[in-house]
């Protein structure tokens, strides 16, 4: 087994496991982080498997780099989001809540305080 | 042409551009660079449409250099269709934003606008598969960002639920790109096309099946339609629009694109792969309908209409075989409901704004002091109703066309009871429009929108109507894509 096919098969089983992540967490945290895990998987497939007669192809070694960006800028995005939430919210996880039961919990919520 | 004055280049430059723009200058110049840039875009798309009707498409190596290492961009009907709704959609409702926002912009909303546009841009005229992964998520981030925009806890709940399907839809793309790449050793679409053969390695039918996949979840189709309604109905209505007219129309035209293109050898081998999409399309017409039927506040009852509508854009898989007459029909399906859907979400957003609820009650009344928006939620619904002479019938009948066509009757069927289901809450809102306010409710008459409120909401379900008369030119750009 070269080196390039144990890269590809640590990439399939990380891709895995972050998806189970992604989609079986509660913690959004948590999610975010198995998402990186995916992308890291899905990365390290792009470079093992290309990997020709021993020499590495600088050509996925360029879209990992592409990659890597667009996965910071999306993990920036969902860290915000989440830190907003959280201020809200005080909670930690999105995943028990009906949009529409929160907005009427809080018109029933201003109502009760404006009987007051 | 001077590879300096392409309009492919520049559609994708020129919303970077203004977005960039937009984001440094003050929040007031924001509606002005964008109407001048998406204005200019337009330009751009007819200066296109003339080179691809005279030559069948139009190809550009950014910045010159050639593949694998460049970027090819190439733009056929197909593509060109599409960017012509994305400009002019987007053109419309940037005027209805500008008089919407008239008082507080919601933060970052023109420059995300812009890049938007930019990605859309870039993934209609894409032609490698890496590439498109870099415009997928261009597209999702941003329009992320905008339904955050409205800042308030069910908005970030819903954009945080839209981040995450959005990301493992594209996380799934990669990992097929990366097996694609592994095995083949080239991400060029056209060149994969006639390197996919029936005979492929189980990693690129794995491959397949996860970009097809991760991009159905991205497009909404049932069952992976959980994050559409919340995101859709709870953002501000230019945003609404811009993501129920647009954006998954973005993912759907590249699941097509893979569909006809570098899977096509898969997908031929296995015929009945095909009726998939389409069972799951008519799955969701049904329950899309069913729910917006039952919504209780009148923009998730236009969100699960974009539900149900995104079903029909899946109906047309079976067909596909049979000649030009099905890829006509989704076309021109998913150009009429993206102006008809903008054309409904806006309307929306005037009668909850002017009306102040935005439950499907609140609407009652609206008749006598909206009359414009009110005929525009109508004329809108005409086109999902599938009524002649709108767009949206002209699109069902060749949906049905083919579908007999092919043998495939239970098509019609589920495209004819759409039809009656879109018409049931069609009519529900109207019906308490043009009711009268009872006696005992004398609240003051609301005050009169901006007319631009009305009239751009007016322009798309016109456009959505009359396309329906003059989709000869339309179609035939279609015909002449050769997958």
């Amino acid at each position: 087994m070269s080196a390039g096919l144990i890269y590809a098969a640590t990439g399939c089983l990380l891709f895995v496991l972050g998806l189970g992540g992604v989609l079986l967490l509660k913690a959004l945290l948590r999610r975010i982080l198995a998402f990186n895990l995916m992308g890291s998987g899905a990365f390290l497939v792009l470079v093992g498997l290309a990997q020709r007669d021993g020499t590495p192809d600088p050509v996925p070694q360029a879209m990992v780099l592409t990659g890597i960006v667009v996965a910071v800028a999306a993990t920036a995005l969902a860290l915000t989001l989440a830190r907003r939430w959280h201020a809200l919210t005080g909670r930690d996880d999105i995943a028990r809540v009906r949009d529409t039961g929160l907005q009427i919990r809080r018109k029933a919520n201003d109502r009760r305080k404006a009987a007051r | 042409m001077s590879p300096l004055l392409d309009p492919l280049a520049w559609l994708i430059l020129l919303p970077l551009l203004w977005a960039t723009l937009a984001f440094v200058a003050a929040d007031r110049h924001g509606p002005a660079l964008a109407l001048a840039g998406i204005g200019a875009q337009l330009l751009c798309v007819i200066a296109l449409a003339g080179d691809v009707a005279s030559h069948g498409s139009n190809g550009h190596l950014a910045g010159g250099w050639a593949e694998p290492l460049g970027i090819r961009l190439v733009a056929d009907g197909l593509s060109l269709v599409m960017l012509l709704l994305t400009q002019g959609v987007a053109l419309a409702l940037a005027l209805y934003a500008r008089s919407y926002f008239s008082r507080a912009t919601p933060p970052a909303f023109w420059p995300l606008t812009g890049f938007l546009l930019a990605g859309m841009n870039a993934l209609f005229l894409s032609g490698d598969l890496f590439n498109l992964y870099v415009t997928l998520e261009l597209v999702g981030l941003a329009a992320v960002g905008l339904v955050a925009a409205g800042g308030g806890a069910a908005q970030i709940a819903a954009a945080l639920r839209y981040l995450l399907a959005t990301l493992v839809g594209s996380g799934a793309y990669l990992f097929g790109v990366a097996l694609i790449y592994g095995s083949y050793g080239t991400v060029s679409a056209s060149l994969l096309g006639t390197l996919i053969t029936a005979e492929a390695p189980l990693a690129v039918w794995l491959a397949g099946g996860l970009m097809l996949t991760g991009l159905l979840l991205k497009t909404a189709l049932l069952p992976f339609h959980f994050w559409l309604p919340p995101a859709h109905g709870g953002a501000p209505a230019p945003v609404s629009a811009l993501l129920s007219a647009l954006v998954v129309k973005a993912s759907f035209y590249l699941f097509l694109r893979l569909w006809l293109g570098p899977f096509a050898a898969l997908t031929e081998a296995l015929p009945g792969l095909a009726q998939v999409p389409a069972a799951l399309g008519a799955a969701a017409i049904l329950w899309g309908s069913w729910r917006a039927i039952r919504a209780d506040r009148l923009k998730m009852l236009v969100a699960y209409s974009t539900v149900a509508q995104l079903g029909y854009l899946f109906l047309i898989f079976p067909l596909l075989g049979t000649g030009a007459l099905a890829l006509q029909a989704g076309i021109l399906q998913a150009t009429a409901h993206g102006l008809a859907k903008a054309a409904m979400f806006v309307a929306a957003g005037t009668l909850i704004k002017v009306g102040g609820s935005d439950r499907v009650l609140g609407v009652a009344g609206a008749a006598a002091h909206l009359p414009v928006s009110l005929f525009a939620f109508a004329l809108a619904g005409v086109t999902l109703m599938g009524l002649p002479p709108s767009g949206g019938f002209l699109a069902k009948w060749l949906l049905i066309d083919a579908a007999l066509a092919a043998g495939q009757p239970w098509i019609v069927v589920v495209a004819l009871s759409g039809g009656l289901l879109a018409g049931i809450y069609v009519f529900r809102v109207l019906r308490l429009a043009f009711r009268r306010p009872t006696a005992h409710d004398d609240v003051p008459l609301p005050q009169r929108p901006a007319a631009l409120l009305e009239w751009t909401a007016f322009a798309l379900a016109a456009g959505s109507v009359l396309i329906g008369l003059g989709a000869a030119p339309l179609l035939a750009l279609i015909a002449g894509v050769q997958p």
